[in-house]
This record gives structure tokens, sequence and C-alpha cells, in this order.
């Protein structure tokens, strides 16, 4: 247990003070703008925001300026800010069928209406550093005559038109979803609590669950229904105005896999489905959350238990964010004095006791 | 018209431009803003306060609805010295952009709406349909055709 100690206040500014000298290293390099973390190290903006859940780029870049780059951090720093804000309310769900999209691909089938569209992706590089970034001033690209965006229908609509997938229906009236910046954490929890924890979730632990599905712990053999990643319009009921209006824009990455199939005597044969969606150009994570969400389905898809870790909502949804995480991991290093004065106490009378055990053992001898 | 369906359209178009000023860019926004050189003076109803809203998404994309993260607005109420009332609910954490928002959505209800549409709202999204354009125009550029290649016998 954590005790309240006094003193070393003068230690902790002086620690402080170093902090920022050292964030802001030698000053004959120029400083670091927030503006250049922005639009530069827009992935890492990316993930500050998924795994923050706080949709605002300028905001995350300064998290990761004052975190020095730690991006567990800089989410910590945005989690920390999102809970000073007033909750103005709900969107209404994105629809993400209507996406204007950067990015869209498909490695089930090749030729989907509105075509595969690879977008800014690292897929196909050889993965080499490239020395020539090194050097300033590359050469700006061509300009390009503006198009309009292609109507790209989802994948999983043309095997759903065929009744080969599972259906997704659309409610005919949304129930109010659970809330994990409300409520805490209770279980069995339904998915749609499952889904914002995930994409709320690390992304090294929610990876690391989906590969563990991908090397046999409750395989379902997935394979990407779609991928896609673009702007969807936020919409929103005002109040004051008894209608609807979109009050911004966010930028996502939604991933569907088309899963293994079931079915029984009474039920043909029919492919399954896991889910992602998640802030920002973030496709890794959002193919590990379809994967992890697919995993924890098994109970409703009359799977077996398999007793893998990712099929056990506990373990995974109790683990997998970062911020709870880091802050009960860290706080073991804060002084733990009084606490370990009586382990060190027990401990040494443990031995007192067993000396004396020894000592009459021999005198009985 | 009847009654109803101007109403219907009133409400189709304020739609439309409160939905536009709150995804514009600040600065554009701004910048449109004062060069369009209208006065407008108004009395708080509520001052601009920045809050969060949580976004919604559907698991699979259409089916139930669950929380997806919050995303920064800033909002506030206005009154004209007109009567009109103007709102605004707009992306961010830019009190100055709410504010020129909401002056804008009261001023559209009244006779400046054709000089404001003109000078304002018009080339503001002319603006953002070309920044969007030139990505969709990029994306078009990376379309590719996967062609599979068929197995030899042995």
């Amino acid at each position: 247990m954590y005790v309240a100690v006094k003193g070393g206040e003068r230690a902790i500014d002086n620690a402080h003070d170093w902090l920022a000298e050292e964030r802001r290293g030698p000053e004959d390099v120029a400083e670091l703008g927030v503006a250049q973390i922005k639009t530069q190290l827009s992935l890492a903006v990316n993930r500050v925001m998924a795994e923050g859940s706080l949709f605002d780029p300028d905001l995350a870049a300064l998290a990761i300026k004052q975190s020095r780059g730690d991006l567990i951090e800089a989410i910590f720093l945005i989690r920390a800010y999102r809970t000073t804000l007033p909750r103005f309310g709900y969107s209404a769900p994105v629809e993400t069928g209507a996406m204007a999209c950067d990015r869209r691909i498909s490695a089930t089938f090749k030729d989907v209406p509105g075509g595969q569209v690879l977008g800014p992706t690292f897929d196909y590089t050889h993965r080499l550093l490239d020395f020539a970034l090194e050097a300033e001033g590359l050469d700006r690209a061509a300009e390009v005559e503006p198009e309009v965006h292609p109507v790209m229908p989802r994948v999983s609509q043309f095997l759903n038109k065929e009744g080969l997938i599972q259906d997704e229906p659309r409610p005919e009236v949304d129930e109010t979803p659970g809330d994990l910046t409300r409520e805490p954490l209770e279980l069995p929890a339904a998915r749609p609590l499952r889904l914002q924890a995930l994409t709320r979730g690390d992304e090294g632990f929610v990876l690391s669950m989906a590969y563990s599905t991908q090397r046999g712990y409750a395989k379902n053999h997935p394979f990407v229904g779609e991928l896609r990643i673009g702007t969807v319009p936020v919409e929103m009921e005002i109040p004051e105005l008894g209608f609807a209006i979109e009050i911004g824009e966010v930028v996502l990455t939604e991933c569907e896999t088309v899963n293994q199939f079931t079915g029984s005597k009474t039920e043909p044969a029919q492919f399954t489905r896991g889910y992602g969606l998640v802030f920002g150009q973030t496709e890794r994570k959002a193919i590990s959350m379809a994967l992890v969400d697919r995993a924890l389905r098994w109970k409703e898809l009359g799977e077996d238990d398999k007793g893998a870790p990712a099929q056990d909502e506990e373990f995974v949804l109790y683990h997998a964010d970062n911020i709870q995480a880091t802050g009960f991991l860290e706080h073991i290093k804060l002084p733990h004095y009084v606490d370990f004065q009586s382990e060190l106490e027990l401990v040494r009378k443990l031995r007192r006791e067993a000396d004396m055990r020894q000592q009459m053992r021999e005198a009985a001898e | 018209m009847t009654n109803e369906t101007m109403a219907d359209a009133d409400q189709t178009a304020r739609k439309g431009w409160m939905s536009l000023l709150a995804k514009a860019p600040a600065a554009e926004l701004k910048r449109l803003w004062a060069d369009a050189g209208q006065e407008a003076k108004f009395q708080w109803l509520r001052a601009p306060e920045v809050g969060g809203v949580m976004v919604r998404g559907r698991a699979g994309g259409t089916g139930a609805a669950f929380n997806l993260g919050e995303m920064t607005v800033t909002r506030c109420s206005l009154r004209l010295e007109s009567g009109a009332v103007g709102h605004a609910m707009v992306q961010g954490r830019d009190r100055d952009k709410a504010e020129v928002a909401a002056v804008i959505d009261a001023l559209m209800q009244g006779e400046a709406s054709e000089v404001l549409r003109a000078t304002v709202l018009v080339p503001l999204e002319a603006g953002m349909v070309e920044t969007a354009g030139k990505r969709a125009a990029k994306a078009a550029q990376t379309k590719v055709d996967f062609f599979t290649m068929v197995r030899g016998e042995d």
C-alpha cells in the first residue's frame, strides 16, 4: 500500500525542471512544433487519439510533445484532460458505409464495386531505411484535379445478399449502449461494451491477443473481408434546435473480418464476422480488434470454450487498458516504506524463529 | 408550398449551413467572415463552452450501437439586436470559431442571408470540397487491379 510521504519538494521541483530541459534537448537543434507533430507524426497522433479515446489531433500532438514521445504517457495526459470536459451528448452512430475512403481493400474479393484502393500504405514497401529522408526538401507531389469520392458499398453486403454471412441487422430503435467512461466494467459484458473496451485498448495488447487466435488459441480462421480508412461526418441531435446537425468529422479505420462458418442440422452453413472500428488511420489495431471481437463472441455463436485467453472476456477486457495497467504497475515505484518496513519485520521474525528451532534441535541432539 | 413544407425546407437549409460551419477549418472561416465585413452586435445566451461528445459506431457497421470515443466540440448561443437567435456546435476547441458560426447562424435567418451565402458559405464549401476532392483524386491514383495467377500443374 502507498502511504503518503512528506518532504522532497525541492528535489521534485528540480527533477521537473530537468525534465523540461531534457524534453527541449540541445538548443542548437530547432524545437519541435505541435503542428509538426500533428502533420508529420500523424500515426503516433492517431494512436494517442484512439487509446486516449478523444478525437482531437491538436491535443494529441501536444500530449506527444509534452510526454517526449512516450505514447502511453501521452494517452494518460489525454485521458486526464477528457475527464475535465463536460459531456454535451452522444452522436448518432456514424455511417461508415458512406465513408469518403482514402484506402479500401478486400482480401476476399478482388473485384469489389468502388475498387481496391491502396491509399497511403506501408504495404508493399521493402522496409528498407530510406536515407533520403535524412536530407531536407523532398520534391513536392504533382497537383491533382479534384474528383468525387466513389461510392463504396460494404463488402459484407454482397455475401449478405446471398445469406452466406451472419447478418448485422440495423435495430429499429437503438438501445443505449453501456459506456465505460460512465460506469465501471461489469461482466458479462454485452458486445457494445466489449467493442468500446477494445477500441480504446492498448494496441500491443489487442495485437497479441489477436495473434494468439491466429496461432491456434481459439482459432477462427479470419479473412479481412474489408478494410477501409477515411472520413465520416458525425451527426448529433441538438436539443435547442429539435433536429440533428453534423458537428464535425472524424477519420476512422474500419475492419470487417469474414470468419469460419458455423452451421447445424437446422441452419445452413454461414460465415461469421468480427468487427473493428478505431479513430484515425490505425489499421493494425482495427484488424486486431476485429479478431478479438470475433473470439469473444464464442458464446453467442455456440462455439466451445477452448479455454483460450482471447475467449476469456474477463482476462481480455480487464487487461486491455494501458492506462489502468500503467497506473497500477507504476505505483509500485512510489514510496512504500511503511508497507515494506512491516514485511521486513516479518521476514526478520520468521528468520529468528527458524534460527531458534535450529538451535533447539542442535541442543537436543 | 404549404407552411409545413416551407418549415421543412428552412430546417434543411439551416441544418446545411450549421453542419458546414461545424466542419469548416477555423482559420478559413474566420478569414472569410472578416472579409465579408458584416457587423453584428449580440448578447450571449450561452458563452462559448468547450466540451466532449461521445461518438457512436455500430457493430459490424450496421448493427447495435456502441460508444467509440469522444471528440472535442465548442458550443454557444447568442441573440442579435434584431432578436434572431444563433446557435453553434462546432468541432474543436476554438471559441472564436464557435462565436463566428453562431453569429452567421443568426444572420442567415434574416436579410443578410443572400450576401453571407455568397461571401462566406459558398467559398467555404468550395474550399472544403476541393480539399476532399484532392484526397479522392490521390486515392483514385492508388486503385489497383489484382489478378489471380493460375497455378502450374506440378
